[in-house]
């Protein structure tokens, strides 16, 4: 069966080297997750009917993944969830980028403001994630913008070590000696020397960044912390299913869960392969 | 006119000097060797001469002046290694002019090429990086070079050929040159005076 499996890879691969064959993979995962987006954009409430003659059925040709107690199609209802998910996810991770971003100069640009970075990260990092995100959104009265703020304002400390500790590494080398004896200013330094370093760096640690922002998304909604009971969230879907699993009804929960572990596997893969493409080995920039 | 370097003490840990009370002066125009042995501190002075260092004790002057830190440093400094001297993400056209536009004259006179500008770093070899490093460290402010081991990597041919033309530059400019070396021969061939680090350097070995 392996073998099998590995022979078919082979040939679909045959004739492309690692780069096309990488491309082609990033080509396609980032293809489904935008599917995923735009597909959900199109779902209301309308596509998904309530049907109480169809309820608590099982998968099928008709319904693939089931309907809930609702007589709703659950492949609809995971699609949109799934979307949401994602579209949190984003905004999540672009927000921490964005502060990352702001740090990073900052704790360049001297010992006094690397220092308070570096304190602003442990102090993030002293409280438990999941229950600092529970917190903050909390404190902002929940909902949609609650979750964002809260994941956002959480994931942006270990894109931030890792910043820090390469300006380190970079700030030891001769050509920014050189440049400061040149004349040119910290911030120019900053900006046209240590920051072209750090994109790809940042780049590829904001999408790994968004399977994490996604599954605290949705815990945090599956725990009752998030997003509200009526937004068609992948942890709502969850919670809910949780109370018909005694029933019998497994598909509730498997299919969302399933379909929310590929989301989140295929960030990887694209972190992954983006990685492979940015290897500074084999790339002359 | 002189770069002065006096009672200079220094060393990366604590209580474990590296330069223990040394002074060195270098004239405008004049070309100074400094010969010493491996691991001996004669980078380490290179750098705090061109104020690559700050936690020294001594002083650094420019006829009598300390070096301004901010702005262009009249005193600059090249390296052994080129390729850890430029950014790699930089074009060579970008290094090159980072500090200062840098004249055709020199240019021609190091023999770079146009057609280099539009390369990368790796794309070029050590002999034509080190020319580039030199270029841009000869910007019309410079009044002192002071070249670390410039030259140690390359051929005996391409070495002869980099100095020839650092020396016609400096020459014609008026720029004093410290030469660090490990090679005797070149040393003799090229300076004017010679200096033995072990001999201004009151560090102990044991
Ligand atoms: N950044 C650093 N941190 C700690 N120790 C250092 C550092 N740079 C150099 N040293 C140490 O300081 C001493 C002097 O080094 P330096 O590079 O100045 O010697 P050098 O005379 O230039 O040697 P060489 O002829 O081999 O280039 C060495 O023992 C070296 O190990
Ligand atoms: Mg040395």
């Amino acid at each position: 069966m392996s073998t099998a499996a590995v022979n078919v890879n082979r040939s679909l691969f045959k004739g492309l080297n690692l780069r096309q064959k990488t491309l082609l993979i990033l080509g396609l995962t980032s293809f489904l997750l935008l599917a995923i987006v735009v597909s959900s954009l199109f779902i209301d409430n309308e596509s998904l009917p309530t049907d109480f003659g169809s309820k608590n059925l099982s998968p099928s040709l008709e319904h693939p993944f089931g309907t809930d107690w609702m007589g709703r199609d659950m492949l609809t209802r995971t699609l949109k969830g799934l979307g949401l998910s994602i579209v949190i996810g984003a905004l999540a991770s672009l927000i921490s980028a964005v502060l990352t971003v702001i740090l990073g100069l900052l704790s360049s640009a001297g010992k006094a403001a690397d220092s308070f970075v570096a304190w602003l990260v442990d102090l993030t990092l002293s409280i438990p994630h999941l229950l600092l995100i529970i917190l903050i959104s909390i404190g902002l009265g929940g909902g949609a913008q609650g979750v964002i703020i809260g994941v956002a304002s959480t994931h942006w400390t270990s894109l931030t070590r890792i910043v820090r500790a390469e300006i380190k590494q970079l700030k030891t080398q001769d050509y920014i000696h050189i440049s400061r004896n040149l004349g040119k200013s910290k911030w120019w330094i900053a900006t046209k020397h240590i920051l072209p370093h750090l994109i790809p760096q940042i780049l590829l640690g904001t999408i790994l960044m968004f399977p994490h922002a996604i599954l605290h998304e949705a815990s945090v909604t599956f725990l009752g912390f998030g997003l509200s009971p009526h937004e068609p969230a992948i942890g709502i879907i969850l919670s809910e299913s949780m109370r018909y699993l005694s029933a019998g009804y497994w598909w509730l929960a498997f299919f969302p869960g399933l379909s929310l572990l590929i989301v989140v596997l295929t960030f990887d893969l694209i972190g992954e392969n983006l990685g492979k493409l940015m290897d500074p080995k084999n790339a002359h920039e | 006119m002189s770069l002065k370097g006096e009672n200079i003490s220094f060393g990366y840990k604590k209580n474990n000097l590296i330069l223990n009370n040394v002074s060195i002066s270098l004239d405008r125009g004049d070309v100074l060797g400094l010969i010493g042995d491996s691991g001996s501190g004669k980078s380490t002075l290179c750098k705090i001469l061109a104020g690559y260092e700050n936690n020294y004790q001594g002083k650094v002057s420019i006829d009598g002046k300390e070096v301004p830190k901010k702005g262009y440093n009249p005193v600059q400094l090249v390296f052994q290694h080129p390729e850890k001297s430029v950014n790699p993400k930089w074009k060579m056209k970008d290094i090159l002019n980072e500090g200062s536009n840098i004249s055709q004259d020199i240019l021609d006179s190091f023999g770079i090429k146009k057609n280099w500008f539009n390369r990368w770093p790796n794309e070029l070899s050590g002999g034509e990086l080190q020319r580039f490093s030199l270029a841009r460290a000869l910007g019309p402010e410079t009044r002192y070079l002071i070249a670390d081991e410039i030259t140690t990597m390359l051929d005996a041919i391409t070495q002869a050929q980099i100095w020839n033309m650092v020396l016609d530059i400096v020459k014609e400019r008026n720029i004093g040159v410290l030469v660090v070396s490990h090679e005797k021969n070149l040393i003799e061939k090229i300076c004017h005076k010679v200096v033995y680090f072990k001999d201004i350097n009151n560090v102990k070995h044991y």
